[in-house]
């Protein structure tokens, strides 16, 4: 491929890594569509514990923050808001590279209830990247004043991985997040995402080169997912896992504990 | 469905169904995203002051296009 | 270590796709779409909608052809006179508060029978600057920025950006410089850095060098303290806010004017090309968390623009009462700087002091004002200003400033190069030094100009 790395422009894994991962046992990402209470999730899990940049990255800049679990540190992530990790635009690449490259220990999806199918959109988006998921509808009270019920037993058996209700203005519903993104990062519990199905021509082509994939790649990066992207042509992001392949095996990518982790922990 | 008009030609209120979307490249992808794909429901709710961008109701978030943008969209009046 | 690369399987996945590659990407977004349908069609059950039906009766009023502008104009006026009346009174409490802290100062520094010079630095210079910087600016950023984060939060924003676009559209800019031109008014910095949200490098590009032409917090208390004392003092005092608050306002749609031309002559220029798709959401409105709106705008905006500028106002501060005290022959080296540039400024409606000022300034806008007014000070007889009549008592009667005079500055302050972490930010986003030096050359250029045409022009029809 010609694209140079640098024409990549996008933030490396290590660069966006030197969130100082050292002093903390888990690393969760809060994806999200804009205007979903991302931020308020954000800042009611971490408090005043966090580090903005010069503006409350609204959905620029990243932020980050900790919270204490069962005395586990967990890093919080403030990953940029989306509507999807397609598009290729400045945001979508900085949310996709984080959740792929950096590998979190679990991703919470914020969800706005009163909008659904719009946001679950992004959330089998993600889905297809990790199966550390855990799902958050969030503004469940909007919900119940529009009248709008969201059955989440239902909503987890159909996407195969954990989900909570939320209104993070009034606390509601957030100590279960906590406890339901412990269980995943922990590995306590391993969500199964159900794959989307696609169309029949899709579908085939997909059986026909995940295999090559698989042998290719490994298991570093969610083979059905890989060749979505392989069979989509999306030459940027092709352009960034080989980066991100070939970075791995000359200098470990992420400090501290990922590298004890990927020398087989 | 006989006849497909362009988004940008509906009025306020009107609801119609994609049929496709004729933009190339980037527009295409970001259409495509924002959930216009053949078969979705789309409302236009309003125009600008000035009239262009245009607010539709897609997928339930009320979105605002311009008017040149609203016209790669091939859509069939609906009800 | 081998080399892993994606090109065979690429290769690979296009003989596959074939002709279709087109197709599977469109395969894809419908086939997630389709699920996300169905599974929220299973586990979404509606009763009623009348919600999202009093949204649509809001936003029927302030995107209305009719009410949209003058709701918008409003909204920024009342934005201004809260922010204008109310940091009036704490803003004497602290000037008051802290010039007699200066005062106890003094007396300490003469028990301790301390050098002259010594006092004159660290009191006069780098303290009494301190003293103006916080007295003049915490209080209105402690209001603006609340209520500027409350209006982002309640979703209002988005509106403004969807009513302008139309007028962006024809510059050649995106719609979103709206959004990142907003920002500008907390702080162009973190306006430079929202322009991120615009993906084509074009557009934002316009934006970036644009972007100066909206005032930034550091330059509203200049703005607000030079309308307060020319244009509101000349009314009853019951109108003076209102009057103000209008000034300013008025002040700002200037900017915004001025905004939209350079856009379009960027756009026909060297930025030529074609507008973008965009595309903006129009949220529900939400009631703001007004609790969190206050903790993060005071410790996210409010402290750090506040510290930047006392980190840059302290140094800057001494520098000054250096240059105002060191004499070559009779005169210090200040009003030497200042009577160079003085024929300059003087045919843009200025004076050497304040042309002056605004170059010292460059590290921050916040301390163009007290930098003038310490330069004009060190000169002169006063020793303490309390007040807005002190301030006008020294403009006017010692200095002999018009309004003339007031306007071109106000002017030029709205145009001239950005601050110095501004241009900072640019080059850190461009990568890219002509583009910092062309940000920082056309405000310049454009404040020139128009301080020259508006003081000749007065001059000549002799409204002076």
């Amino acid at each position: 491929m010609g694209l140079t790395y640098q024409s990549t422009g996008q933030l490396t894994t290590r660069e966006m890594f030197d969130a100082k991962s050292d002093n903390c046992d888990y690393i969760i990402a809060l994806a999200g569509n804009p205007n979903t209470g991302k931020s308020t999730v954000f800042n009611a899990l971490t408090g005043l514990r966090q580090h903005t940049g010069n503006w409350p990255g609204k959905t620029v800049q990243r932020a980050e923050g900790n919270y204490i679990y069962k005395s586990h540190r967990y890093r919080l992530i403030d990953l940029p808001g989306t509507y999807s990790l397609l598009s290729n635009s400045a945001d979508e690449e900085v949310a996709r590279d984080f959740i792929c490259f950096a590998r979190p220990d679990a991703t919470i999806v914020v969800l706005d209830a009163t909008c659904l199918e719009r946001n679950l959109n992004l959330a089998l988006q993600v889905m297809e990247i990790t199966n550390k998921v855990v799902v958050c509808v969030n503004l469940i009270d909007e919900a119940r004043r529009k009248k709008i019920q969201v059955d989440a037993a239902k909503l987890s058996e159909r996407l195969g991985v954990p989900v909570v209700s939320t209104a993070a203005r009034s606390n509601e519903g957030l100590p279960r997040l906590i406890e339901l993104v412990s269980d995943v990062a922990s590995k306590r519990v391993c969500p199964k995402p159900q794959p989307v199905s696609y169309s029949k021509d899709l579908e085939e082509a997909i059986a026909r080169l995940e295999p090559r994939v698989r042998d290719v790649i490994g298991k570093d990066i969610n083979p059905r997912w890989l060749t979505l992207r392989l069979l989509d042509g999306d030459t940027r992001l092709l352009q960034a896992i080989e980066n991100h392949l070939n970075a791995g095996r000359t200098a470990p990518v992420v400090h501290g504990r990922r590298r004890d982790y990927s020398n087989g922990a | 469905m006989s006849d497909t008009i362009t988004l940008n030609c509906l009025g306020n209120g009107s609801i119609a169904l994609v049929k496709e979307v004729v933009a190339e490249g980037l527009t295409r992808r970001r259409l495509l995203d924002l959930g216009l794909v053949p078969g979705t429901k789309v409302e236009v709710i309003r125009r600008s002051p000035v009239g262009d961008p245009i607010a539709f109701n897609i997928r339930g978030a009320v979105i605002a296009l311009r008017r040149e943008v609203a016209g790669k969209v091939l859509v069939s009046p609906w009800g | 270590m081998a080399h892993k690369t994606l090109t065979p399987l690429l290769e690979e996945a296009q003989k596959i796709a074939g002709p279709h590659q087109g197709q599977f990407r469109d395969s894809i977004v419908t086939g997630i779409y389709r699920t996300a349908e169905q599974i929220a069609g299973d586990v979404v059950s509606h009763t009623s909608t009348k919600r999202q039906d009093l949204d649509r009766q809001i936003d029927n009023i302030i995107t209305s052809p009719v009410w949209g502008f003058p709701v918008m104009f409003g909204v920024l006026a009342v934005v201004f006179w809260v922010t204008i009346a109310g940091a009036n009174v704490p803003s004497g409490i602290l000037a008051t508060g802290l010039f007699w802290i200066e005062a106890r100062l003094t007396d300490l520094f003469m028990a301790l029978n301390t050098p002259g010079w010594l006092h004159g630095f660290l009191v006069l210079g780098v303290y009494r600057s301190l003293a103006w910087v916080i007295s003049v600016m915490l209080p209105p950023m402690a209001i603006f920025f609340p209520l500027f984060t409350l209006l982002e939060d309640l979703g209002y924003l988005p509106r403004v950006a969807f009513n302008l676009d139309h007028f962006f559209h024809k510059a050649g800019a995106h719609g979103k410089q709206a959004l990142t031109m907003s920002m500008g008014f907390g702080c162009n910095a973190a306006g430079i850095i929202a322009c991120r949200i615009i993906e084509s490098p074009r557009e934002r590009l316009i934006a970036t060098l644009t972007n100066n032409f909206v005032p930034c917090n550091g330059r509203f208390p200049t703005l607000i303290a030079l309308v307060s004392i020319f244009i509101a003092g000349s009314v009853s005092l019951s109108l003076s806010s209102a009057v103000a608050t209008l000034a300013v306002a008025g002040l700002v749609v200037f900017g915004i004017a001025v905004t939209l031309s350079i856009s379009w002559l960027l756009s026909k220029t060297i930025l030529r090309g074609e507008p973008s798709s965009f595309t903006l959401e129009l949220p529900p409105y939400r009631k703001p968390l007004v609790g969190q709106v206050l903790v993060r705008s005071v410790l996210d905006r409010t402290i750090f623009v506040l510290s930047r500028a006392i980190v840059i106002a302290a140094p800057a501060g001494g520098l000054i009462w250096i240059l105002a005290n060191t004499t070559v022959g009779d005169a210090s080296v200040l009003s030497i700087l200042a009577g160079w540039l003085d024929p300059l400024a003087r045919f843009m409606g200025l004076d050497g002091f304040i042309l002056l000022a605004f170059i010292l300034g460059l590290p921050a806008n916040e301390i163009v004002l007290p930098i003038l007014i310490m330069s004009y000070v060190c000169g002169g007889a006063m020793t303490e200003l309390a007040s807005l009549t002190d301030l006008r008592h020294l403009l006017v009667d010692q200095h002999g400033w018009t309004w003339l005079t007031a306007l071109c500055t106000m002017v030029f302050s709205l145009c001239h190069w950005p601050c110095g972490t501004t241009l900072f930010t640019i080059q850190r986003e461009q990568h890219n030094w002509r583009w910092t030096l062309l940000a920082a050359m056309i405000p310049t250029t454009v404040g020139v100009i128009i301080c020259m045409l508006i003081n000749n022009l007065v001059r000549a029809i002799g409204l002076v």
